[in-house]
Order: C-alpha cells, then sequence, then structure tokens
C-alpha cells in the first residue's frame, strides 16, 4: 500500500461528511446536484479502489489520529465492507446522475440544496457504518444515515409521505435504542467497544446470561432496522411515498447496511462465545425468512400501485438474504451476501424504471399504465431485464444467488428441500407479479393518455439500461461479486464448530 | 434483598417500558413522541449506572490524591452522544408532526389513516 492508500477507509466517511455543509451554501440551480454527484462519484471511486485492494489481499486498518485500537477509534475494511461499500455507493451515484430530472419536478428549488446535503449526510452515515470496527460508532453512523434519510423520504410533494416517515422515525429509533442496550450489556461484561476485542473478551466473563440477552437485543433491534418480516411495516410506505431518486438509492442499500452489522454481531462477535448461538439464531431467524418470502410475495401479488408492489417485494427479497444466512454454512452465506449484491442491481433498475414512469405518467397505479408499454419500449424493456432478475431466470445475476442458495440447501436434507420448495414458491410468485406488469403494460388497451405518452428522457434511459445491463452482466460473469461474497462469508464463519 | 439492591437496573426496565407503552398504545403523535423520549432516556440511565464504581469520585487527576478511586468514565461520554442523537430525533419527529399537523390538520393517527383512506 502506498501513501494515499492508506487513508481510503476514512476518506470513504470524510468526502461525503465534509461536503455535504458545503452543499448547504450552492444556492445557484444545478450547482448543489453537481457537487452531491461529484462527491457521491468519488465515493464511488474510492469504495472501487478498496475492493481492488481487498481483491489483492490487502487488510485495510486505520487507526483515527495515531490512537490504538482498544483506546482511539479504529477503522476496518474487509471483503464484506468492500462488497456493500460498493452497494452504497454505487447505489448513491447512480440514482444522483439519473434523478436530476426527477428530483427538479419533486423538490423545490430553495430546499433542494439541504436535500442535497441530507443526501450526503445518508452516504456519510451508511460507509461509515461499513468501515467502523467499533459498536459504538456503529451505532452514530446508524443513526446519522437513520435521521438524514428520514428527511429524504420526507422531502417529497407527497403529503402521505409524512405518516409514513413518522412511523419509519418511531420503528428506526426503538431499533437503534435496543442496539444501543445490547451494546451497553456486554460493555457492562467485557469494558470494551472493539468488535474483535469483544470477540475476544467475551468468553472471559463468568455470568453469560447478559451477553445473551444482549445478543437478543441486538438482533431484534437490526432486524427492526433491517425490516425483517414481521418489523417490516415501516418499509412499505417510506419507500413508496419517497421521491423516485430516493427510493433508488434506499431501496437498494439502507435494510442491506443493517443487515450487515446483524451478521457481524451474530457470527463475529457472539458465534464463538455463546453455546449453541447458531442453533439459536437459525432457528429464530428462519422462519421469519420463509414468512417474509412468502407474505411479501402474496401481498406483492395483489397490489395495486407498481412502486408498492416493488416495496413488498423487497420484504420478500430481504427474506431470501435472510434465508442464505440462517442455514450457517459457508454456502448458505455466500448465497446471502451474493444476494444483497443481486438485489441491489435487480431492485435498482426497477425503481429506476419506476423513475422513468414517473416522469411521464402522473400515477403509477395500474389503471393509469394500461398501455403505456408501447409508448415507452425502452423504459419497459429495462423493466423487464430488471424483473427478469428479480425472478431469478438463467443468465441474469438474479440467478446466480438464487442457484447457490438452493445449491446450499440441497446440503441441509429433510429441511433443505422445504426451503427449496419455498424458494421455488417464491419466485413463482415474483413471475405473477412481474407478469402483471407486463400483461397491463403491453396487452391492456391504452387508456385516453396513454396515446400521448413519450419515452422517458435520454439520461435517465442510459442510466436505467446501464443498471439493468449490469444485471445481464452480473448474471453471465458473476467471478467479481462471487470472490467477494465467498471470501466475506468464509471468513465471517471461521470459528464455526 | 439482592432484587432490590438492583433497583437502578429496575428503574431502567420500568421506564423503559413505560416509553415502550406510550409509542404502541398512543394515538396523539407528540404523545408518541415522548415515549420515545422516555425509551431512550432509560437506556442514558442504564449506561450511567453501570460506569458508578462505589466511593468511585469524577474522574478528574488532582493533585494530593492518594489512590483516588474513579467512575469509569466513558459511559458518560458514549452516553453524551446517545443524548445528543437523541435531542436531533425528537426535533426531528417535532418537526414531523409539525408539517402532518399543516397538511391534515389533525395529529391523531387514527384521523390521519381516515383521512388517507378517503
Amino acid at each position: 500500500m502506498n501513501g494515499m492508500d492508506v487513508h481510503l477507509p476514512v476518506l470513504q466517511v470524510v468526502v461525503p461528511m465534509l461536503i455535504a455543509p458545503l452543499v448547504i451554501l450552492l444556492r445557484p440551480p444545478g450547482l448543489a446536484w453537481a457537487a452531491t454527484t461529484t462527491a457521491s462519484l468519488m465515493a464511488f471511486l474510492i469504495a472501487i479502489q478498496l475492493t481492488a485492494g481487498v481483491l489483492g489481499g490487502n487488510e485495510y486498518y486505520y487507526e483515527l489520529g495515531g490512537w490504538s485500537a482498544p483506546f482511539g477509534i479504529a477503522l476496518t475494511v474487509d471483503s464484506f465492507s468492500a462488497l456493500l461499500l460498493l452497494i452504497v455507493t454505487g447505489a448513491s451515484t447512480l440514482a444522483l446522475f439519473a434523478g436530476k430530472a426527477s428530483l427538479d419536478a419533486q423538490i423545490e428549488a430553495p430546499r433542494q440544496p439541504l436535500f442535497y446535503s441530507a443526501w450526503l449526510l445518508v452516504l456519510a452515515g451508511l460507509a461509515g457504518i461499513l468501515v467502523a470496527a467499533d459498536a459504538f460508532n456503529i451505532f452514530v453512523f446508524m443513526e446519522i444515515s437513520s435521521l438524514a434519510s428520514y428527511i429524504l423520504v420526507a422531502g417529497g410533494p407527497d403529503r402521505r409521505a409524512l405518516p409514513a416517515v413518522f412511523k419509519y422515525l418511531l420503528m428506526g429509533t426503538i431499533g437503534a435504542t435496543f442496539y444501543l442496550i445490547g451494546v451497553g450489556l456486554v460493555y457492562m461484561m467485557t469494558g470494551t467497544l472493539n468488535l474483535a476485542d469483544m470477540e475476544l473478551r467475551i468468553h472471559e466473563v463468568a455470568d453469560q446470561k447478559p451477553i445473551l440477552v444482549a445478543a437478543g437485543f441486538i438482533t431484534i433491534g437490526l432486524a427492526l432496522k433491517a425490516a425483517v418480516f414481521p418489523l417490516h411495516v415501516w418499509l412499505p410506505n417510506a419507500y413508496t411515498y419517497a421521491p423516485h431518486a430516493v427510493t433508488v438509492f434506499l431501496a437498494a442499500c439502507a435494510t442491506k447496511v443493517a443487515l450487515y452489522v446483524l451478521l457481524r454481531f451474530d457470527f463475529v462477535v457472539f458465534q464463538q462465545n455463546l453455546a449453541g448461538h447458531e442453533v439459536q439464531f437459525a432457528a429464530f431467524l428462519m422462519p421469519l425468512a420463509v414468512l417474509a418470502i412468502l407474505v411479501g410475495s402474496t401481498v406483492a401479488m395483489f397490489e395495486k400501485n407498481l412502486k408498492r408492489l416493488l416495496a413488498y417485494s423487497s420484504v420478500a427479497q430481504i427474506g431470501y438474504i435472510l434465508l442464505g444466512a440462517s442455514m450457517v454454512s459457508v454456502l448458505g452465506l455466500t448465497a446471502s451476501l451474493l444476494h444483497m449484491f443481486n438485489h441491489a442491481l435487480a431492485k435498482g433498475a426497477l425503481f429506476l424504471t419506476v423513475m422513468c414512469l414517473a416522469l411521464r405518467v402522473a400515477d403509477l397505479n395500474f389503471r393509469h399504465l394500461a398501455g403505456a408499454a408501447r409508448q415507452m419500449p425502452w423504459t419497459f424493456g429495462a423493466l423487464i431485464v430488471g424483473g427478469l432478475s428479480l425472478i431469478g431466470v438463467p443468465g441474469t445475476a438474479g440467478f446466480i444467488s438464487k442457484w447457490y442458495l438452493v445449491t446450499a440447501a440441497l446440503d441441509e436434507g429433510l429441511l433443505g428441500i422445504a426451503v427449496i420448495a419455498v424458494i421455488v414458491l417464491g419466485s413463482l410468485m415474483a413471475v405473477v407479479y412481474i407478469w402483471r406488469i407486463v400483461e397491463t403494460a403491453w396487452f391492456k388497451s391504452p387508456t385516453e393518455g396513454a396515446a400521448t405518452l413519450t419515452e422517458a428522457p435520454l439520461p435517465v434511459l442510459l442510466v436505467t439500461w446501464l443498471v439493468a445491463l449490469a444485471n445481464l452482466w452480473f448474471g453471465l460473469a458473476p467471478s467479481l461479486s462471487l470472490r467477494l461474497s465467498g471470501t466475506a462469508a468464509e471468513s465471517l464463519l471461521q470459528h464455526l464448530p | 434483598m439482592e432484587l432490590l439492591g438492583l433497583y437502578h437496573y429496575w428503574v431502567f426496565a420500568v421506564l423503559l417500558m413505560i416509553g415502550f407503552y406510550a409509542v404502541v398504545a398512543k394515538v396523539n403523535l407528540v404523545k408518541k413522541l415522548i415515549g420515545v423520549s422516555l425509551f431512550q432516556a432509560a437506556v442514558f440511565l442504564l449506561y450511567i449506572t453501570m460506569s458508578k464504581v462505589t466511593g468511585g469520585t469524577a474522574p478528574i487527576l488532582q493533585e494530593g490524591m492518594v489512590d483516588p478511586v474513579f467512575s469509569n468514565p466513558l459511559p458518560q461520554v458514549l452516553i453524551l452522544t446517545a443524548i445528543v442523537v437523541g435531542i436531533s430525533t425528537t426535533a426531528l419527529g417535532l418537526g414531523i408532526v409539525v408539517r402532518i399537523k399543516e397538511e391534515y390538520g389533525t395529529i391523531e393517527e387514527h384521523e390521519i389513516q381516515e383521512i388517507d383512506r378517503r
């Protein structure tokens, strides 16, 4: 590693965080957007550089201000965090590039600098969670990103976003506070906040009961943040009524970062210290994952609003991610991490097409979309690619992660067969709800307004197709995402008995 | 007696549940926010109590101290940060309630749902 490379983990957070207050000062129209996009792009490039370093075998370990670990603040980047950093910074950058027209339409000009500032704080917070090496900094970054994302969701013109965001705020705060209680209990017993240090010190503790309670609090708190069924009730409305560009950004990464912390804690800190932890973890989360897939998909099948349909599908997809993790095997976890990446691609593409549509159609209810595909073939083409990836059709990114999920389930014996049945059923339900969109947009006779529709603006369409093609690329040549998630899964599960 | 001796943990648990009850059961949005604040305050107390060392004083080193016993300052510092987070959450929450009042003309949850259903 040479000079600059060492500082990359801290720059990942500092760049968006320092530009955030400056953006407020940029009043001329367009300037705030340009500065935000540049900062986000820089963060994306840093994430790519970090990923390249991690793939090249580097271990990033950064001590803030030169204070060494148990006393100072340490930052680390390994393949797991690199994978998530790519998703977060990539989603933010693409959403910003594509979202200018949509955001200009939805956010009044005088409030735009403030809005973009909040956007950068979300980015800084999410990146901070991913590089932080101690439990309390994770909490602080989590709250920075959450508070800023409440602002983003509430920023749009739809007043229904307000009650939705209020619910999001209540549940998010309770989740974060549960996490804080758990961290407090661990700190009480071990006297440390550093994750690596905790892992070593917990087994010196004579009475393990508080640690068990802490594991419960932390798991539930983060499950709330990650919208794990049945704690998902804040998600559909928040995603539906948020400004469209915000939905692209948050749907692709916000819940996954909470899952990242959950997996870090359960597999690194608690796994080797609590007897039978992997059994408890699996027995608790696998039923929830199965229910999330079935309930989320069922609701999506009957939903009348396109954006809400995709939000419920997100609930189901979080189920797949958890399902892989709850098998507690290297293959299962690889599938889970892979699905984080692939779902971000698929849902990113789908919500980008929603953004394209929203620029042209007044309402995203199905009856307003009837026949719209004849006028907007490119937009709906991208929607089909994203939809196929969501279903898991061979040749798309979604297929790779579902294939790994099924392979992992085959090792689980009888339970695995049931799991495979759920995966297949969930995918069939996805076929149904994607088909409903296709049927409405292509085969229904157009409403009066639909005949005058025009294709979405070129820049938005280009980014949408870029993401759609990425779905195909990572479906045909998945070596990058596979390598990252494979090494991450192995390092997370190295202590498994 | 051991149960009573741990009274500060009882305070924590009871306060936590009062706050949680308010969040779940109240329909007035401001009351819900009060509940959240109580909920967070309970956790602050948990951290503060755990840092107390029997006979310990404020962790400031002065001349002439012989074998000083200090309370652990770290949880106090942590909770200072958490208090700031709590204040921001409450402020943002109240801000949203004001906007809800402007848009809907009410801050009762069931009335808002009623208006949205129409």
